[in-house]
């Protein structure tokens, strides 16, 4: 009886429900002039016919005037770039001992996302941690900590942690208020200070978490682990751009990471060559590792021909 | 009859009118008490502020248009003096809950003149901590996103959430004993001859001055008074909490809070001492804000200066006998570097020098503690600058690959005109509140005198 009557208002809502939807389908439909079928007259047919593959695999004939551009659309919603690449969990190890300073994990990086001329989401520090200690090239990329401090103290969820590892910034939702620089213990953050000098196309382009272009005007950038580039499965633009395969980049899930060139079980390569992770101490848990500066491909002294007066 | 009317029995204060024990007539009160027109020094005055806060305006405007490249801050040093202001603004509005609140429910009456020179100070810092942490945003027209995307865990949102509360329960406390004064304010004067009648027939009209009426506000101030003192601790400690959440040498202290609280108070009741100095000189209060007026003031400030005193032997000389390799740099900047000449000064003429002042009896004079008061206040704005500035610029990595710019250090004029305008804008609040309403309360002055002169018929 009661499953009957169940039954009952079940259908009566889905009556309900499927008329509504049909009346608004309806509506929309006189109402609306970008309805997907509705044939827009003004078109000038060129008589150019071209063939087009159709969704059903039939090959079809239509005219040259009603081919379109398509446009510019993101392929991804701020959801899913907020969400990170399932079962991914990035990391990158740094081998100090191949570095010479060349910097063209800079270059690349700053000419691949438009980076502000003097500013630098990479940098190459040259580093000598006391008095008697030897001196060394390191790269400094952002930490992609696994409890960033500057996610920590965002007010609008506008640098989020995803669950790939990978630390991003929302351009269209940060609000310049610059606490996350003040919080980030490796000041790898940068500002847009003023308007970011794009190319065109770049400008016009729709705006990414995951690529982080185009920059914007008071708006916080830093290095992104390019989670646009491990979509189409390729390595991060400094990954690349480094001809002595400093960095090494993979997924800790895989326990692999390459540099293009070589590839390594990232547990075998932290324990034989005693990786660690920048200022521990501080519980901010990077997910860059560094292998110490030994058996050193290059003196410290070659890299000190790249120091630039101006970039000292 | 109905103006005697109150609720509890309070007493008399002796303070008023020392010089001759006669009590002072209800008319001549507020004769003396109601506000003045500007006179030639009160133009010039406040045309020089609408001059400050018109150049801020200005050079905000091209921050506006060109971004936040106008200032000096970059990358490294990425708060700067808008920060600083802030941190000094929200400082400076604590004495509102320190005279108002806290010497009310301790029972204290002769802070009663000051009362409302705190909280229009409150109210008006407040306001410019606001304003100027809107303009230090690079994003100021995603203000909204605080609220539509706002985070709890971070830091901003208590102090969005905190200082707004502050500033509402701080316009009440201004606003509510006011009441009795614009039911004077609107029978002093014809209507035809009241500038501002309309105004307080707006904002007073419905206080007849009925027993219940002055029960019910008595008790509501009784509650915010006792609202304002948590909410006021809660608005400076979270400030401290923007900096003491982070891991950088110089703000990483659990001292924070505390340090900054008694410099806060500090700073008000300085800024309370140079108001109350400029107000008995301007508009002739001698009767009212009296000697022994300073004389307790410059007590509470000896105090204050000795707390903030010991909260700075804490904050600086513990990380000094330890010296860990970040802190070093840092605090040797600071006590011997490029920041040494502003430290010491921050130290000695905001602190040290005001206590050796006001120690002595000669010293609580009305002149001398105005000195001192300005030395205070101006101390305590470049303490703040030290408080942000040097810390950013010694970061756990060395500060490299970056343009020579980026390593120094110093206000670009806009910023400079941005925070000279604001302080010429809480001024200006401050200066256009006198002008409109009495800075001294009318009707509880009445009251006090009232009481002296029963007191004196009883014996």
């Amino acid at each position: 009886m009661s499953l009957n009557n169940n039954e009952n208002n079940n259908s009566r809502r889905n009556f309900l429900f499927g008329g509504i939807a049909a009346t608004t389908a309806v509506l929309t439909g006189c109402l609306d002039n970008s309805h997907p079928f509705h044939t827009e007259e003004s078109i000038a047919l060129t008589g150019e016919k071209v063939k087009l593959l159709s969704v059903n695999g039939d090959v079809i004939e239509i005219d040259r005037a009603f081919l379109k551009p398509v446009p510019d659309l993101p392929t991804l919603t701020n959801d899913e770039e907020r969400k990170g690449i399932a079962g991914k969990k990035f990391v990158m190890v740094i081998d100090l001992a191949r570095c010479k300073n060349l910097r063209k994990c800079q270059s690349a990086c700053n000419h691949m996302h438009q980076v502000h001329p003097g500013q630098n989401w990479i940098k190459v520090l040259g580093m000598e941690d006391s008095i008697h200690s030897a001196p060394y090239w390191q790269p400094t990329t952002c930490m992609h900590c696994d409890e960033p401090p500057c996610v920590k103290v965002c007010p609008v969820d506008a640098t989020f942690k995803r669950q790939d590892g990978i630390v991003l910034i929302d351009s269209d939702r940060c609000i310049g208020c610059r606490f996350c620089m003040a919080a980030c213990p490796y000041s790898t953050r940068v500002f847009n200070w003023e308007e970011p000098q794009l190319d065109p196309q770049v400008a016009e382009q729709h705006y990414s978490c995951e690529s982080s272009m185009p920059q914007k005007k008071g708006t916080v950038g830093k290095c992104d682990f390019c989670p646009d580039m491990s979509r189409k499965g390729e390595l991060p633009h400094c990954v690349q751009a480094c001809p002595n395969g400093v960095f090494m980049f993979g997924d800790l899930n895989e326990d692999s990471v390459t540099n293009g060139s070589e590839t390594f079980r990232f547990s075998d390569l932290i324990k034989d060559k005693a990786g660690y992770r920048l200022m521990e101490d501080l519980g901010t848990k990077p997910s860059v590792y560094y292998l110490p500066p030994v058996n050193r491909n290059f003196p410290y002294e070659s890299g000190l021909e790249n120091q630039t007066k101006e970039t000292k | 009859m109905n103006l005697v009317w109150k609720i509890k029995p309070r007493k008399p204060n002796k303070y008023y009118n020392v010089e001759n024990n006669n009590p002072i007539s209800r008319d001549r009160i507020i004769n003396d008490l109601v506000p003045k027109r500007f006179g030639k020094r009160g133009m010039i005055w406040t045309s020089i502020l609408i001059i400050f806060c018109l150049a801020g305006a200005y050079a905000y405007y091209r921050q506006l248009t060109q971004g936040l490249v106008v200032t000096n801050m970059r990358d490294y040093v990425s708060w700067g003096i808008y920060i600083s202001n802030f941190v000094f603004f929200v400082a400076i509005s604590l004495v509102g809950s320190l005279i108002t609140a806290i010497l009310r429910l301790a029972d204290v009456h002769w802070s009663t003149p000051l009362t409302r020179i705190a909280e229009i100070i409150a109210v008006s810092a407040i306001v410019f901590a606001s304003l100027i942490i809107i303009v230090d945003m690079g994003r100021p027209e995603r203000f909204m996103n605080l609220f539509l995307h706002g985070r709890l865990q971070s830091p901003i949102i208590w102090d969005v959430t905190v200082i707004s509360t502050y500033f509402l329960i701080s316009l009440f406390l201004l606003y509510l004993p006011l009441l009795p004064d614009l039911k004077i304010l609107i029978l002093h004067r014809k209507p035809s001859v009241n500038k501002f009648h309309k105004l307080y027939v707006f904002l007073g009209s419905f206080w007849k001055g009925h027993k219940d009426q002055f029960r019910i506000n008595d008790k509501s101030i009784n509650i915010l008074c006792v609202m304002i003192i948590p909410v006021a601790f809660c608005i400076h400690t979270v400030t401290s909490w923007l900096f003491a959440t982070t891991y950088r040498p110089g703000w990483d202290s659990t001292n924070f809070g505390a340090y900054f609280i008694s410099g806060a108070f500090l700073v008000g009741a300085g800024a309370v001492v140079v108001a109350m100095y400029v107000f008995r000189r301007y508009y002739k209060l001698e009767k009212y804000i009296t000697e022994l007026h300073f004389e307790k003031m410059g007590k509470i400030v000896v105090m204050l200066g000795l707390l903030y005193l010991y909260f700075n032997i804490n904050e600086y000389l513990i990380p000094a006998f330890k010296m860990k390799k970040a802190e070093e740099e840092h605090l040797r900047e600071l006590f011997s570097g490029s920041y040494a000449i502003m430290f010491w000064f921050a130290i000695f003429v905001g602190m040290l020098i005001p206590i050796f002042i006001l120690i002595t009896k000669k010293g609580r004079k009305p002149l001398p503690m105005f000195i001192a008061g300005i030395m205070v206040v101006v101390g305590a704005w470049f303490k703040r600058y030290l408080i942000v500035t040097p810390t950013l610029l010694h970061p756990f990595l060395p500060m490299q690959n970056v343009p020579e710019s980026y390593k120094h250090y110093f206000p670009s004029w806009e910023e400079w005109a941005i925070a000279i305008g604001s302080l010429a804008g809480a001024l200006l609040i401050i200066t256009f509140f006198v002008r409109i309403l009495p800075i001294i309360p009318i009707y509880e002055t009445i009251i006090e005198q009232n009481e002296e002169s029963q007191k004196d018929h009883s014996l």
